[in-house]
């Protein structure tokens, strides 16, 4: 199936068509990394079986599809072509699905979501309100194809662009495009695509490399991943647009080795694209040629640095380099190097397909398009939500997100990755936008986004994540290496009680030098968490240092378990679990605590049922 | 140093170095060019004969204008017509002493560190002294690599954890035992032993009495509102 020209592929994607029925029933099993982990592989398993028990298996399709986002409702999946979205699936559940809903066609209401703001079930996916007010351009596509093939992606509309940039337009005029559309990088930066991509064709040199970073290694950010793993013919396309229009004929796609599916998916994408004649030699009669490597990162978060992961692809240690002559100039190998995240090259073939106007109409003033955001932590709807630029915080957290579980209130957001700031409560109006989120002292980063509740100690979140990067940090220069260490030391100190007040000028000064003087973007952002938390919960650090109290209870130091004599039913619960044996009293006298034995690991305050274990 | 390839051989630029324009090679590093005109700014990891590394980050200077400033390393930093460049600005001189605060709190008893905190007139310590030997400057690894040919030694670890080692930490056959590395160390010489202080400073060649710029010869010192010193330009009136 080879495809030599633009009507070849036109053809083949009629034929592909022709071959499909719209009205068959289709069920399209998520298999997302957080269906996965929920056992989607059987349910999708049972699917077929069921099926194929019935009798059923020329009659309906079984798809297993990339992440459709709702991680927190999994295993999902959608029956086509009404829609219906059926949540939370066991294995139990399949026989019923064939039989009520594809055989008789009827909906089974104890699988729908139910929508509880306004107390009703919800039959199609785009009534939930998780998805109601998402804009999902690039992950929509997700459940409507099988990853696993390139006829799925030609037939939704795969390889258009390339046919229309390939087809008619000059390398120039898709630069001019991809700059109209005012897209910036999702990987971080934020850097106009359109003129890193004019920079790297305007640069000197006979070869030139277009790479995708998919080293993404925020804690809980999947965005990158979910793409690469359910979409990754849209990233391959988007590279080979680039390619075109920077005038290079190599590139490599950078997959952390953790990521096996989206390795093992981009890998097959690539092979299906070369035999499909859209990687190779003179890709659809244009004397155009473009191929790809993957190469796997060796573990290291400071990888997703461009020079250090130019430097890893060139089989040296994975450590940055200073930036001042760009990478669009020397990069690879020394020569010209366009570097761009996996997001940003999932964008580009809707670019291409729609027009720069249509894309700059979505967004903001400076930020234009949507944002894949990995939602986490403290929130009722984890999962991935793809969201216009400008949105505010809030809609994404309690519209979208469906608020902060167990009636908890809502006390800040880290967006960005672990270098990124903590924003609190007061600005949860803000629109998310790469300079808006810059000028409240966090960033766009790749978008990872976590929820915190009333019950997370700030200075324990600036903690947690100065320590994840000084791990991180490879160690080259000094304020990265040495400031990270002392920070991480510093805040140590807060949190056990041995804080001085005047460590809060240190920590101010440190943070200073790491964002002025480290060599790369790691060091440069590192003080994020640590200045954010600062600025927006300065009490909380002095509650630490002056009244040796946590706030939050959450550091171990500086809390003490009691037991309330009055409360206490002495029903020995508690004395029970406790593993330190820390508890004594008679059945149904009231316990005490010894505080000396006490390792303050919360189990009684967990266990009890009349609040009788007093934290403070 | 050639990193700006693309310029002509032959035609320099002009640069604004602390306030004064004067002619730079733009093959140069912006290193080259400040000791070319006699300013001097401290280096731990530098060393003519061998690659720029730019991690000591102590040759840091600010550059451009307005609300558009920042710190780059000056050792791998190329020049271009029309940089500004601040040698010794106030923002310069904090970020300096901090990085020399970080790396003595390492390695307290470097005389060379010493030295420096003497010259940037470094008062304090305020982290908790490690007592290690190597600053990590990497210098004996390039001169191993560059000028020994033998890269018989190289980094291992990351972050805090990084050390230099032979690989994999056993005897290696590519090391000759030239002792190049031994001296290019910067750190190898024990502290002064001095007046013993009973802080991590030394501290006993501090000039306590505060100067203009003292390396800069007078010129600099009559220009108002002088644009390199450290104390600013209302303490030099």
């Amino acid at each position: 199936m080879k495809v030599i020209s633009a009507k070849e592929l036109e053809d083949l994607r009629n034929e592909i068509l022709a071959g499909k029925d719209q009205d068959k029933p289709c069920i399209a099993v998520c298999g997302g990394p957080g269906c996965l982990a929920n056992q989607c592989l059987e349910v999708r398993d049972a699917f077929v079986n069921e099926i194929a028990a019935k009798g059923l298996t020329d009659k309906v399709d079984v798809r297993t599809t990339g992440c459709h986002g709702f991680c927190e409702r999994g295993p999902i999946a959608l029956i086509y072509p009404q829609e219906i979205f059926y949540q939370r699936l066991s294995i139990d559940d399949i026989p019923e699905i064939i039989e009520q809903t594809i055989v008789n066609n009827k909906t089974i209401d104890r699988l729908l979501y139910t929508d509880d703001e306004a107390g009703q079930l919800v039959e199609t996916e785009g009534e939930v309100p998780f998805y109601k007010k998402q804009m999902r351009l690039i992950l929509g596509n997700n459940s409507k194809i099988d990853p696993h093939s390139i006829e799925d992606y030609i037939a939704i509309g795969g390889y258009s662009a390339l046919v229309k940039v390939l087809g008619g337009m000059q390398p120039m005029d898709v630069v001019d495009e991809i700059k109209n559309s005012g897209i910036r990088g999702r990987g971080g930066g934020g850097f106009p695509t359109g003129r890193k991509w004019e920079s790297t064709r305007n640069a000197q040199g006979d070869i030139k490399y277009v790479i995708c970073n998919a080293d993404e290694g925020d804690p809980g950010a999947f965005m990158d991943r979910s793409i690469l793993e359910g979409n990754p013919h849209s990233v391959l396309e988007g590279m080979i647009i680039g390619a075109y229009a920077i005038g290079s004929n190599e590139g490599y796609v950078y997959v952390r080795n953790e990521y096996p599916l989206a390795l093992k998916n981009i890998n097959l994408a690539i092979k299906q694209a070369r035999e499909a004649g859209l990687l190779g030699d003179n890709i659809l009669g244009s004397g155009f040629g473009f191929d790809l490597k993957v190469n796997r990162g060796g573990g290291a978060f400071v990888c997703g640095e461009s020079t250090a992961l130019m430097a890893s692809l060139e089989g040296k240690p994975g450590e940055p380099r200073a930036k001042y002559i760009h990478t669009s100039d020397k990069g690879l190998w020394d020569r010209p190097s366009n570097l761009n995240n996996v997001e940003t090259w999932a964008n580009i073939p809707l670019i291409i397909n729609n027009g720069a106007d249509w894309y700059s109409a979505i967004g903001t003033e400076s930020s234009k398009g949507t944002k894949v955001f990995s939602l986490v932590g403290k929130i009722n709807n984890t999962g991935l939500v793809e969201v216009p630029m400008g949105m505010t915080l809030r809609e994404i957290i309690f519209d979208i997100g469906g608020g902060i579980p167990d009636g908890k209130a809502f006390k800040a957001v880290q967006t960005g990755g672990p270098s990124g700031g903590c924003i609190p409560e007061s600005l949860i109006d803000l629109p998310v936008d790469y300079d808006r989120l810059t000028e409240v002292g966090s960033m766009m980063g790749s978008g990872g986004m976590i929820v915190m509740d009333e019950d997370t100690c700030m200075v324990d979140v600036a903690l947690y994540f100065i320590n994840f990067l000084m791990e991180e940090s490879c160690g080259k220069c000094v304020p990265c290496r040495e400031g990270l260490l002392r920070m991480g030391e510093i805040l140590t100190n807060i949190t056990e009680g041995r804080g001085r007040m005047e460590d809060l000028d240190l920590i101010q000064d440190l943070s200073e030098v790491l964002k002025d003087a480290s060599l790369c973007g790691l060091g440069q952002t590192a003080p994020n968490p640590v200045m954010s938390t600062l600025k927006y919960f300065r009490d909380e650090y002095e509650a630490h240092i002056k009244d040796h109290k946590c706030p939050a209870g959450v550091c171990t130091e500086l809390i003490t378990y009691s037991i309330d004599a009055d409360n206490c039913t002495g029903c020995g619960l508690c004395l029970k679990k406790c593993p330190a044996e820390a508890i004594t009293g008679e059945t149904k006298q009231p316990h005490v605590l010894d505080a000396g034995k006490c390792i303050k690991c919360g189990i009684c305050y967990d266990v009890c049922k009349f609040d009788a274990v007093i934290k403070e | 140093m050639s990193q700006n390839s693309q310029a002509p051989r032959g035609e320099m630029v002009k640069i604004m170095l602390n306030g004064a324009e004067v002619q730079a090679d733009p093959h140069w590093s912006l290193l080259e060019a400040i000791q070319f005109y006699g300013i001097d700014i401290p280096t731990l990891c530098h060393d003519e004969g061998l690659t720029p590394y730019g991690v000591c980050r102590l040759c840091v200077v600010e550059i451009g204008s307005g609300d558009k400033t920042k710190l780059v390393a000056s050792c791998m930093h190329p020049v271009w017509e029309g940089l500004e460049v601040r040698t010794h600005s106030n923002r310069v001189i904090k970020t300096r002493k901090t990085i020399l605060e970080l790396l003595i709190a390492r390695c307290p008893s470097s005389k060379k560190l010493q030295d420096m905190a003497a010259l940037l007139e470094l008062k304090e310590v305020r982290f908790e002294p490690l007592n290690d030997d190597c600053i990590l400057c990497g210098l004996c690894v390039r001169m191993c690599e560059e000028q020994m040919g033998a890269k018989a030694i190289g980094f291992a670890g990351r972050g805090p954890e990084r050390y230099i080692t032979t690989p994999f930490d056993m005897n290696s056959e590519e090391c000759r035992k030239c002792g190049a590395c031994m001296y290019i160390c910067p750190v190898v010489e024990l502290r002064c032993q001095g007046p013993q202080a009973e802080t991590v400073l030394c501290s006993g060649c501090i000039n306590t009495e505060p100067v203009c710029a003292p390396d800069y010869g007078e010129a600099m010192c009559f220009m108002v509102p002088c644009l390199s010193c450290v104390k600013g330009p209302e303490d030099v009136k």
